[in-house]
C-alpha cells in the first residue's frame, strides 16, 4: 500500500455526461445494486472500487444497458445521459451502446483480422462513406489505442494472435472506433501482466481528452493512479463518491477507510 | 448344459473368495479399518478376481481351442477319395458332428449304453435305422468312416469337457487359494483392483474397433471375389446398372452413385438452412422456458425409425408432390410421373436430418464464448448481425463438420430411398423421376435367393466397400475439422 502515489491532475470540473438516480438491480430476488445515485462528469476518468461482488460490473453495465440481454436482470430507477433517460421506451438500446462504448475484463478480439475487428462497429453503423474512409478510422483508432506502431504492418493477421495486452489495445481501438461518448470499461487490466497494465493505464489518461471513462478496477492503486473521481461500493450499496484524492486520503466513511487500508476485501 | 454349471460354479467360488477375502483382511487387521492399506471390500475383490478371471480365462481359451483340436484330428480319419475340396470336406464334417449327436441322444435315451455308442460297427448294425427310432433322421446310410469319425469326435469332446471342467476348476482354485494366502493388511489390492479395471476398460475400448476391423475384413474379402469375376473398370465407371441373375448383368455403379448424392444433396439443402437456423433461434434468442422444451421435441425428430420416415414419404409426402407437380396437378405442369421419385425421398430425408444438424450447431454455437456476444453487442451491435458476423463465422468450422457428418448420415440412409424414391438406377437430371442409391441395392442384391458365389450378389459386397470407404473418409474430413475448430478459442 505504501507505493500508491496520488497523481495531481488538473480536474476540469466540466459538465456532468451521466446522472444516475434512485438506481435498483435485482438479478431474480438477489437485490445486486441498492439505490444508487452518481453524477459522472464528462472529460473525467471516474473510478469504481469495492470488494468483489459489491455491484461494480452491475452498475457498470446499467450505464449501456448490457443488462438487457441477461434474462432474470431487472434494472429500476433513472439514468440520464445528457439529461436524456436511457431507459426510457424510445431509447434504442443498440444505438445507445455505440454510444456508449465497453471494454470488457478479459481482451475478447473477434476471430477476424486486426482491421476488421476495429472496422466492426463503423461497417455495422455506417460510419464510413468509403473504404478510404474507413482506412482512415481504422489507423485513428488503433494509434488513439497505443497500438498502430505494433500492428500497422500486419493489419490483416488475426487480432486473437496478439499478446495479452496488445490484444486488450486492439479492443479499446475497437469500442474506440464508433466515436462513442463514454467508455466502460470492466477490470481491463486484470488479465493483463504489469507491463501491459502500465500502457493501457497511459492510453486511459490519454482517452480522457475526448471521453468520458468510467473504469472498474480491484486494484486501488490503480483506481489512485488513473482516475479523477472515485467511487466506493460495498454490498450493492454506493459508500461513498468524491476526488480520488479525497477519497484515498481523506475518506469520510468508515467503510472506505476499512477498505482502502486494507481490512475488508 | 455342463458349462452353464460350470460357469456358476467358478462365480459362486469368486464370491465365497469375496466374502472369506474380506474376512481373512480385516482378522489380520484386528478389525481396525484404519490399520488397513485398502478398504475391506478391495481385498475382497481382489481374491474375487483371482479367482474369476484364470477360471474364466482357461474356459474361453479351452472353448475356442477344443474344436479346432478336434476337427483336426477328425478329419485324418476320413479318406481323401471322400471328398473333393473343402467345400465338401464341410458337408462331411457336419455329417459326422450330426451322427455324433445322434449317438449322444441315444445314450441319453437308453437307446444304446456307452459301450455300444463308442463300439458299434455300421459293417454289422444299421446305424441309421437305429438312430431314426431315437428321433435322429439322417439323410443317407452311415459310411463306416463316418461312424468311426463320429465316435472319435464323440470321445474326444466328452474327454475335452471332463478335462475342460478339471483345468478350470484347478486354475479358479489356483488363483483363490494363491491370493487368500496372500490377503494381509499391508497388501496392496487396492491398487491391484484398479489394474484390473483398467484391463477391464481396455477391453471394451478394443472390442469396438476390432468389430470396425472385422466388419471392414468380411467386406473386404467378399469384395476382392466379386472383382475376380467382374472387372473393377466396368463397376467403377459402367454407366448402367442391370443386374440379371441369368448373366450378362452389367454392374456399373455410377447410375446408384448418382441417385445418392442427388438424393442426399436434396436432403442437405433442406436440412441445412432449416437445422441451422432452428440451432441460431435456440442458442441465440430462445428463452430457458422455450429452450427446455423445443430442444428435447426436436431431438424426439432424431429418435423416429427410418422406416417411419418411409411411410410418411410414401403414404404423404409422395402423393402431395403428384398433385403439385405430375399430371393435371395443382401446378399444371406434368414433372413428375409417380409418387416415388429423388424430391420425396430428399425431402423427407431432409427432415430426418434437421434434429441432427440443428442439435449438434447448437453445441458448437454454443461453444462461442459469451465474450464474443457482449464485444459485439457493446459495440452497438444487434443480435442478428452479431449472430451473422460474430458467432456464425466462429462456429463456421464446427457447423461444417456437423454439415459433413449430416453428409454422411444421408448417403447411408436406406429405408427412406427404398420406400420414398423407388428402385430404379437411372442416370438423369430431373428431380421428379424415380432414381435409387447403393444402399437401397445392396439390399435388394442380397435379398432373395441369391447364390453367393454370383457376381450378381457378390457385388453388394463391393458396392458397400465403396460406400464405407466415401463416409470413412466423410467423417475423418468431419472430424478433422471439428477438431481444429475446437483448439481456436485456448
Ligand atoms: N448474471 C447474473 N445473474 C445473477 N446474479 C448475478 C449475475 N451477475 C452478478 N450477479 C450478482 O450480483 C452481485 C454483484 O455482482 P457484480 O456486479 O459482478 O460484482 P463485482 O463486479 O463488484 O464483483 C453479486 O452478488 C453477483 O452474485
Ligand atoms: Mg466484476
Amino acid at each position: 500500500m505504501n507505493d500508491m502515489r496520488i497523481v495531481k491532475r488538473d480536474v476540469d470540473m466540466n459538465d456532468t455526461k451521466i446522472s444516475a438516480k434512485g438506481v435498483q438491480v435485482f438479478y431474480g430476488d438477489t437485490h445486486a445494486i441498492k439505490d444508487v445515485d452518481v453524477e459522472i462528469k464528462d472529460k473525467t476518468v471516474t473510478a469504481f472500487i469495492g470488494p468483489s461482488g459489491c455491484g461494480k460490473s452491475t452498475f457498470l453495465r446499467c450505464l449501456n444497458r448490457m443488462n438487457d440481454t441477461i434474462d432474470v436482470c431487472r434494472v429500476e430507477g433513472k439514468i440520464l445521459l445528457d439529461q436524456e433517460d436511457i431507459y426510457d421506451k424510445r431509447v434504442d438500446p443498440v444505438q445507445l451502446r455505440a454510444k456508449v462504448g465497453m471494454v470488457f475484463q478479459k481482451p475478447n478480439p473477434f476471430p477476424k483480422s486486426i482491421y476488421d475487428n476495429v472496422a466492426y462497429g463503423p461497417r455495422i453503423h455506417g460510419l464510413a462513406g468509403s473504404k478510404a474512409d474507413l482506412d482512415v478510422i481504422v489507423e485513428k483508432s488503433l494509434r488513439r489505442a497505443a497500438i498502430w506502431d505494433e500492428v500497422k504492418d500486419r493489419l490483416q493477421a488475426p487480432g486473437t494472435g496478439l499478446s495479452g495486452g496488445q490484444q486488450q489495445r486492439l479492443c479499446i481501438a475497437r469500442a474506440v472506433a464508433t466515436e462513442p461518448e463514454v467508455l466502460l470499461m470492466d477490470e481491463p487490466c486484470s488479465a493483463l501482466d504489469p507491463i501491459a497494465t502500465l500502457q493501457v493505464e497511459e492510453l486511459i489518461d490519454e482517452l480522457r481528452e475526448n471521453f468520458s471513462v468510467v473504469i472498474v478496477t480491484h486494484s486501488m492503486q490503480q483506481a489512485a493512479r488513473v482516475s479523477q473521481k472515485t467511487a466506493f461500493f460495498h454490498l450493492g450499496n454506493l459508500v461513498e463518491y468524491g476526488d480520488t484524492q479525497q477519497i484515498f486520503t481523506n475518506p469520510k466513511d468508515e467503510r472506505t477507510e476499512s477498505y482502502i487500508t486494507g481490512r475488508i476485501g | 448344459m455342463p458349462i452353464l454349471w460350470l460357469f456358476v460354479l467358478v462365480l459362486a467360488l469368486g464370491l465365497i473368495g469375496f466374502v472369506l477375502g474380506r474376512m481373512r483382511a480385516l482378522k489380520d487387521a484386528h478389525g481396525d479399518i484404519r490399520q488397513l492399506h485398502s478398504l475391506p471390500n478391495y481385498y475382497g475383490a481382489n481374491v474375487l478376481f483371482a479367482t474369476l478371471i484364470p477360471g474364466f480365462a482357461v474356459m474361453v481359451i479351452w472353448l475356442i481351442a477344443q474344436p479346432m483340436v478336434i476337427q483336426s484330428q477328425v478329419t485324418s480319419l476320413i479318406p481323401e477319395r471322400a471328398y473333393t475340396d473343402a467345400g465338401s470336406l464341410n458337408l462331411v464334417m457336419s455329417d459326422v458332428r450330426r451322427v455324433a449327436e445322434g449317438l449322444d441322444v441315444a445314450v441319453a435315451e437308453g437307446a444304446m449304453t456307452h459301450e455300444q455308442a463308442r463300439d458299434i460297427r455300421s459293417e454289422f448294425t444299421d446305424v441309421r435305422a437305429r438312430l431314426g427310432a431315437v428321433g435322429v433322421a439322417l439323410g443317407s446310410n452311415v459310411e463306416p468312416y463316418v461312424l468311426q469319425a463320429a465316435q472319435k469326435y464323440r470321445t474326444l469332446s466328452n474327454g475335452g469337457l471332463w478335462l475342460m471342467t478339471a483345468l478350470v476348476l484347478g486354475a479358479a482354485v489356483l488363483g483363490f487359494v494363491l491370493s487368500y494366502l496372500r490377503t494381509n493388511k499391508e497388501q496392496r489390492s487396492r491398487n491391484s483392483v484398479e489394474r484390473v479395471v483398467l484391463a477391464l476398460l481396455i477391453g471394451a475400448a478394443s472390442i469396438a474397433i476390432l468389430t470396425t476391423l472385422g466388419i471392414v475384413l468380411s467386406l473386404f474379402s467378399n469384395t476382392i471375389e466379386f472383382f475376380k469375376l467382374y472387372p473393377a473398370k466396368d463397376f467403377f465407371f459402367g454407366l448402367t446398372w442391370s443386374p440379371s441373375f441369368g448373366g450378362g448383368s452389367e454392374l456399373g455403379i455410377l447410375p446408384l452413385f448418382w441417385g445418392t448424392f442427388y438424393i442426399s444433396f436434396i436432403a442437405l439443402a433442406v436440412a441445412v438452412p432449416i437445422g441451422l437456423f432452428a440451432a441460431v433461434y435456440l442458442s441465440e434468442y430462445a428463452g430457458p422456458k422455450v429452450r427446455a422444451i423445443a430442444k428435447p421435441l426436436l431431438e424426439v425428430l432424431a429418435g423416429i425409425p427410418t422406416i417411419v420416415y418411409g411411410l410418411f414419404a410414401l403414404l404423404t409426402v409422395g402423393p402431395l408432390l403428384v398433385n403439385l407437380f405430375g399430371d393435371g396437378g395443382a401446378l399444371g405442369v406434368d414433372w413428375m410421373k409417380g409418387g416415388t421419385a429423388v424430391m420425396t425421398a430428399g425431402l423427407v430425408m431432409g427432415v430426418m436430418l434437421i434434429p441432427f444438424v440443428s442439435s449438434l450447431s447448437d453445441d458448437i454455437i454454443n461453444a462461442v464464448p459469451q465474450a464474443m456476444r457482449d464485444g459485439s453487442l457493446g459495440l452497438g451491435a444487434t443480435k442478428s448481425e452479431t449472430v451473422k458476423q460474430v458467432i456464425l463465422p466462429a462456429a463456421l468450422p464446427g457447423i461444417v463438420g456437423a454439415i459433413l457428418l449430416a453428409a454422411s448420415r444421408a448417403i447411408g440412409e436406406t429405408m427412406i430411398v427404398v420406400l420414398g424414391a423407388g428402385a430404379a438406377a437411372r442416370l438423369s437430371a430431373n428431380p421428379f423421376e424415380a432414381m435409387t442409391t447403393v444402399t437401397a441395392k445392396i439390399v435388394s442384391q442380397l435379398t432373395g435367393d441369391a447364390d453367393f458365389s454370383s457376381p450378381e450378389a457378390l457385388v453388394a459386397f463391393a458396392l458397400g466397400m465403396t460406400l464405407f470407404v466415401i463416409t470413412l473418409a466423410l467423417n475423418i474430413f468431419a472430424l478433422y475439422i471439428v477438431r481444429k475448430y475446437r483448439e481456436q478459442y485456448d
